[in-house]
């Protein structure tokens, strides 16, 4: 038998799935699977599940008393699912300006990658990007899909503040910045859009395992769309992913 | 809607419950009071519901006005509360006239106080919760001359005798019950031997987000694939440095959780101040 998914307590009140230790859209589309199954099973208890890369995080609301019963109830669940795809996937076209006045590091970034600003513009918008959980920041979409050319170390000395909005590239990810926050990407954009409302419920309409396009706008559209959003007119494009 | 005005801020208060549950996957950290032991037993003396929203003050206390009669209760640290200049006890029923003045003194023991008051404060809910947090509540600390809603009551406050027990010690013991992380197994043994024999300072660089100890060790770990992490993780960093995260942390994160903290063990961290020790007890 493989060694995993490795089953886990975190303290006394979480338990800790671990999958093979990889990035890839088949574990996304398992673990999802899994949570959502997780989450039906407890339907009548307070229970909160979180999927990151590989591993899925169960938090129940008091302390679990059976630890090794729940270990073992979680451990059929996982043995005896046969995997399905998962329904309800979205694309989101989200609206990004590439306009010198957002593009702090593009020049920056030209030169070390070797490559135009126009050509690293193109390389970030061509990928269908897939969400795999959202962390860090309320609202922050880990993505995966960013083109190996794009790839750069994160600055050495991070910045005090990148603007909400701000688009850019750390290591191997690329995202957006849902509000204002110090933090060591290599800044090139900036989107209009607001990915997190605290006052709706969800309050992020995007989700693990939907998928993310960036589209291109100009300055004057990056104002108008900013207008709109303050104006709570602005509705996110998007449209049913069937992978 | 009765008000409580904030005379002076103290060092620094926040209104917390016991958080925010469900959002996680959005990106939101739980938040709620950094010691829960402390916010039940405030809200079971005032036969309020376990999780009304308390006030979380930290260190030097504020100055505040009540403007009606109400109850409350101070738990958990010990801050040299006083009612109109008089002494009062934590952990008891406090009847509150109308006009009255709440200040706090010298901390003596512990760091983290909690008062609550009769149904709890009224402060707007956000994402089901009333903790603050910034950048999703309108504010993240008492400010002077801010106002606070309470409901007035108007029956006669009964003197209640409550049988709670509220047990001090965890507020001046060094020991800090834990779990082993997931990364635990990764750690040499000696430095397994290290976590749990030797005493850790708090540093100075220290808040709701994370408590960090002072100490350095070697640490030849290598990074972990960005995983989810709680309140209570203890987290390795490439510098040698345990990060102990508390109840504001980021839902993920990518160094090695090398312990996890008992519920106990934040509630008895919470408590300590900069140039402490805690020695770590692992439960196996």
């Amino acid at each position: 038998m493989s060694e995993y998914p490795k089953i886990n307590t975190m303290g006394e009140r979480a338990i800790l799935v671990q999958f093979e230790p990889e990035i890839s859209e088949n574990l996304l589309n398992k673990l999802l699977f899994f949570k959502n199954k997780i989450i039906d099973f407890y339907a009548e208890v307070n229970v909160e599940v979180i999927n990151s890369y590989n591993s899925l995080l169960i938090s129940y609301m008091f302390s679990i008393e059976d630890i090794y019963s729940e270990i073992s109830v979680l451990k059929k669940l996982f043995s005896q699912a046969k995997i399905a795809q998962l329904a309800n996937r979205q694309i989101f076209y989200i609206p990004v300006c590439y306009d010198e006045e957002f593009g702090w590091d593009l020049e920056e970034l030209s030169e070390a990658k070797n490559l135009s600003k126009e050509q690293i513009i193109e390389l970030h918008l061509a990928p269908l990007y897939t969400v795999y959980f959202i962390g860090f920041l309320p609202g922050f979409l880990y993505l995966g899909g960013l083109d190996k050319l794009l790839e750069v170390p994160r600055k050495n000395q991070p910045r005090m503040k990148i603007e909400k909005g701000a688009v850019g590239i750390g290591g191997n990810q690329t995202g957006i910045y849902p509000r204002s926050s110090p933090g060591g990407w290599q800044i090139f954009g900036k989107s209009p859009v607001d990915f997190f409302d605290k006052n709706q419920d969800p309050p992020c309409e995007i989700s693990a395992g939907d998928k993310v396009k960036f589209e291109a706008v100009s300055k004057e559209e990056f104002q108008k769309i900013s207008k709109a959003v303050t104006a709570g007119k602005y509705q996110l494009k998007k449209e049913k992913y069937h992978g | 809607m009765a008000e409580i005005e904030v005379l002076q801020p103290g060092l620094f208060s926040t209104i917390q419950d016991f958080g925010r549950r469900g959002f996680q996957q959005f990106g939101v950290p739980v938040s709620g009071v950094m010691d829960r032991y402390a916010l039940k037993n405030a809200n079971i003396i005032l036969q309020n519901k376990i999780d009304a929203a308390v006030m979380e003050i930290t260190q030097m206390g504020p100055k505040l006005k009540f403007a009606a009669a109400t109850k409350i209760a101070i738990s958990g640290a010990y801050l040299s509360p006083k009612l109109n200049g008089e002494n009062i006890d934590n952990n008891e029923v406090i009847k509150i006239n109308p006009g009255d003045e709440l200040a706090f003194g010298q901390p003596k023991l512990g760091i983290r106080s909690y008062l609550a008051i009769s149904g709890g404060f009224q402060v707007s809910q956000v994402l089901k919760s009333r903790s603050w947090y910034d950048g999703l509540t309108d504010f993240d600390r008492l400010e002077k001359g801010m106002k606070l809603n309470y409901k007035a009551t108007q029956d006669e406050v009964e003197e209640t005798f409550s049988s709670v027990k509220f047990d001090p010690d965890y507020l001046k013991s060094e020991i800090i019950p834990v779990y082993p992380g997931p990364e635990y197994d990764q750690l040499p043994e000696y430095l397994k031997l290290h976590l749990q024999e030797s005493s850790f300072g708090i540093d100075r660089n220290s808040n709701r987000m994370a408590i960090q100890l002072s100490e350095r060790l070697e640490n030849e770990l290598k990074p972990i694939i960005t995983g989810p992490v709680l309140p209570g993780t203890v987290q390795f960093t490439p510098a040698g440095k345990l990060i102990v995260l508390m109840r504001d942390c980021q839902t993920t994160g990518g160094y090695p959780r090398v312990l996890q903290l008992s519920e106990d063990g934040i509630n008895a961290i919470a408590q300590k101040q900069a140039g402490d020790k805690v020695k770590m007890v692992l439960f196996q």
